[in-house]
């Protein structure tokens, strides 16, 4: 190697610019010329101001006391405290299904499930949580640790099919131990909807929302194309009909109106329900836009090839048509649930408290008057959180769908 | 030798006629697309529809399994009326495959899973014996080796040549192909043919449109001439390339060859 020196292995040759990558990136993306240079330092002049008073705020101004003091009402609203170990049980719970679902699922311990399992740790490491509550963040990390574990021993043979048991006994567990059972005097008398509260209402609102309005949706959708006039016709008038009203609307709608719709006798529908299924519907006719607008993008000959083959139009539906509709309208339907999500603080206005409800109690509250900023921007992180959190699932999701696609 | 399409089908009355098409009527609103075709396919025949774009080629064995529904006339499949009875139209249609000059696999689906999907689901064959089927089908057409791969990944004759073999899966007794070759870059062309050519020699009935005259020569027991909405002439292949009746069919011939 008698031209070692002028190989591109020996860096001292190279530019500044190449030897070391940050100053070219710098170079190239910020200093370009004058022009952009000051542009550069303009930008960084006014971010350091802001960053500052900001900085300044977060550090010596606020009153961050407002918020332990009131932390359980933000978590969980009325929800009596004497009952609160029923909603880390369900947590618990919630960290042992994600890590069986997991392990049948997708197999393997890979990026994302660090991601996931990283979670009640980064938790831990929030301010306001008491060592309670860390205790009760780690005993969900290793619930977690341990489903996935647990699930690679399990004789199980269908594992999608398996995960969705799980899944759905899961839902039905949560709600019994969220509800209780009946009997004041039992070991979990019940705890009525109307004081569930604060995040927890919120997630479970989003939650309950999404998951009944998507097959609802679904249906819709099928329905606005179906070739019968009689459902088609339903479909339309009531998805333009929801599409037409605001949400808050129909909230009120619900409050009021749903018990006249139901048959004389019918137990009196709860609050929050109410307020659930105004949420529902609401968002089932966006839903069946969205994925309306998936079959749309779905050529003939994917229809006609599946009738070739001698599937059922069901068949055809179900294997052919909606796996390549839902996945072409992944990011509308998320952006959608993520919107969703955010609306459920509508319910604050008909008198139910969701985390957006109790933080307008708290800086109402003479006791705090004034520190309506600090809890907005809790709020404000909350809500952030897990709709990130929402946005990133997504991203994963289509990148891992769209292995091979067209 | 037969000279004429009446000489020959008096020839073979006594075989079976797997597909009988009777004065079929085709409308796309104001426009006739076919006009009182008449067919009769025996088992086992291979026959060639050719003529100039627009002529009906492609909607008339679109009739044959219901992908377009003809007005008048009557077809019959294998013994069952084609009529707006569900079970009818199902069965008929697990019992012929198609092929589609864009091959319409399905993009979501590995190429094995392409190919069980449909014995697995409308046969309800056992998954691991769906799976022994279609690596079958895929030695016969060549390709085993991209089994676990997505259409998406495939060169399009290789896409073409799934595509049948998917068709295949279901063992239908009759395959119609539309066009298979035309969507495909000149090089991949032989290797469709060759495993239609090849499937031909195994017996099973198949009813063609392409433009592939070389084929039809080769592999053709009768060459069907179509030209606005009817069918003009049939005939042996010597008797289209050395003798063809009718004055449109040399138009066509002499444009073509």
């Amino acid at each position: 190697m008698t031209t070692a020196a002028g190989t591109p292995s020996d860096r001292s040759v190279l530019p500044i610019t190449e030897r070391y990558p940050l100053v070219g990136w710098l170079r190239r993306n910020l200093f370009s010329d004058v022009f952009n240079s000051l542009l550069t330092l303009a930008a960084l002049a006014f971010i350091i101001v802001i960053a500052r008073i900001f900085l300044r705020w977060v550090f010596f101004t606020a009153e961050w006391g407002v918020i332990p003091a009131n932390f359980n009402l933000l978590m969980r609203g009325q929800y009596p405290a004497a009952e609160a170990w029923r909603l880390w049980l369900v947590i618990y719970l919630l960290g042992a299904v994600v890590g069986i679902c997991w392990k049948l699922i997708v197999g393997q311990f890979s990026g994302a499930a660090r991601v996931l399992i990283a979670i009640p740790f980064v938790l831990m490491l929030i301010p306001f949580f008491s060592m309670g509550s860390r205790l009760n963040l780690l005993i969900t990390a290793v619930a977690s640790g341990a489903g996935f574990f647990i699930a690679g021993y399990l004789p199980i043979q269908r594992r999608g099919r398996a995960a969705a048991y799980f899944l759905i006994a899961y839902l039905v567990v949560m709600l019994v131990l969220l509800r209780g059972l009946p009997g004041e005097e039992g070991p979990m008398p019940p705890v009525q909807p109307i004081l569930w509260g604060g995040l927890l209402l919120s997630l479970l609102l989003a939650f309950f929302g999404i998951t009944l309005s998507f097959p609802l949706g679904v249906l819709l959708a099928l329905g606005r194309q179906s070739k019968l006039p009689a459902v088609r016709i339903m479909s339309v008038i009531y998805i333009e009909f929801i599409r037409g009203v605001p949400l808050i609307s129909l909230l009120f709608m619900g409050q009021v109106m749903l018990q006249l719709f139901l048959p004389d006798g019918f137990p009196l529908v709860d609050r929050v329900l109410r307020a659930l299924v105004a949420i529902t519907l609401f968002s089932a006719a966006y839903t069946a836009e969205n994925v309306r607008g998936g079959l749309q993008s779905i050529p003939r000959g994917q229809y006609e090839a599946a009738q070739a083959v001698g599937l059922s139009a069901y068949q055809s539906t179900i294997h052919i048509i909606m796996p390549q509709a839902l996945r072409a309208v992944i990011p509308v339907l998320v952006g959608q649930f993520i919107s969703l999500f955010k609306d459920t603080t509508l319910v604050a206005l008909v008198g139910i408290f969701d985390l957006l409800g109790i933080a307008r109690t708290i800086i109402s509250n003479p006791d705090w008057l004034g520190t309506q900023q600090e809890v907005f921007i809790v709020v404000a992180v909350l809500f952030w959180i897990f709709s990130y959190t929402m946005s990133y699932a997504s991203r994963r999701l289509e990148r891992r769908l769209g292995v091979g696609e067209r | 030798m037969a000279e004429n399409d009446t000489a020959e089908m008096a020839d073979n009355g006594t075989a079976e006629e797997i597909i009988i098409c009777q004065d079929v009527c085709k409308w796309f609103g104001d426009f006739q697309a076919l006009k009182d075709c008449n067919l009769r396919v025996q088992a086992q025949e291979v026959v060639v529809i050719i003529g100039p774009s627009g002529s009906g080629k492609s909607t008339f064995i679109r009739c044959i399994n219901r992908l377009e529904e003809h007005q008048a006339g009557d077809i019959i499949v294998d013994g069952i009326p084609l009529t707006r009875d569900v079970r009818n139209i199902e069965q008929i249609r697990s019992e012929t495959g198609m092929v589609f000059q864009q091959f319409n696999l399905f993009p979501h689906l590995t190429v094995l899973e392409n190919i069980t999907l449909a014995p697995i689901h409308v046969r309800k064959m056992r998954k691991d014996e769906a799976r022994d089927t279609a690596m079958g089908l895929l030695n016969r057409v060549g390709i085993p080796e991209q089994a676990d791969k997505y259409p998406g990944q495939l060169s399009g004759g290789q896409q073409q040549r799934v595509a049948i073999a998917r068709s295949l899966a279901m063992s239908p007794k009759i395959m119609l192909f539309d066009e298979p070759t035309s969507a495909l870059d000149p090089e991949m062309i032989k290797e469709v043919l060759d495993v239609m050519q090849e499937l031909a020699e195994t017996g099973m009935t198949m009813l063609v449109v392409t433009h592939e005259m070389g084929f039809a020569r080769e592999v053709a027991h009768r060459i069907v001439f179509m030209d606005g909405g009817e069918i003009m002439e049939v005939g042996t292949p010597e008797h289209f390339f050395t003798n063809a009746q009718h004055e449109r069919t040399k138009l066509f011939l002499s444009q073509i060859l």
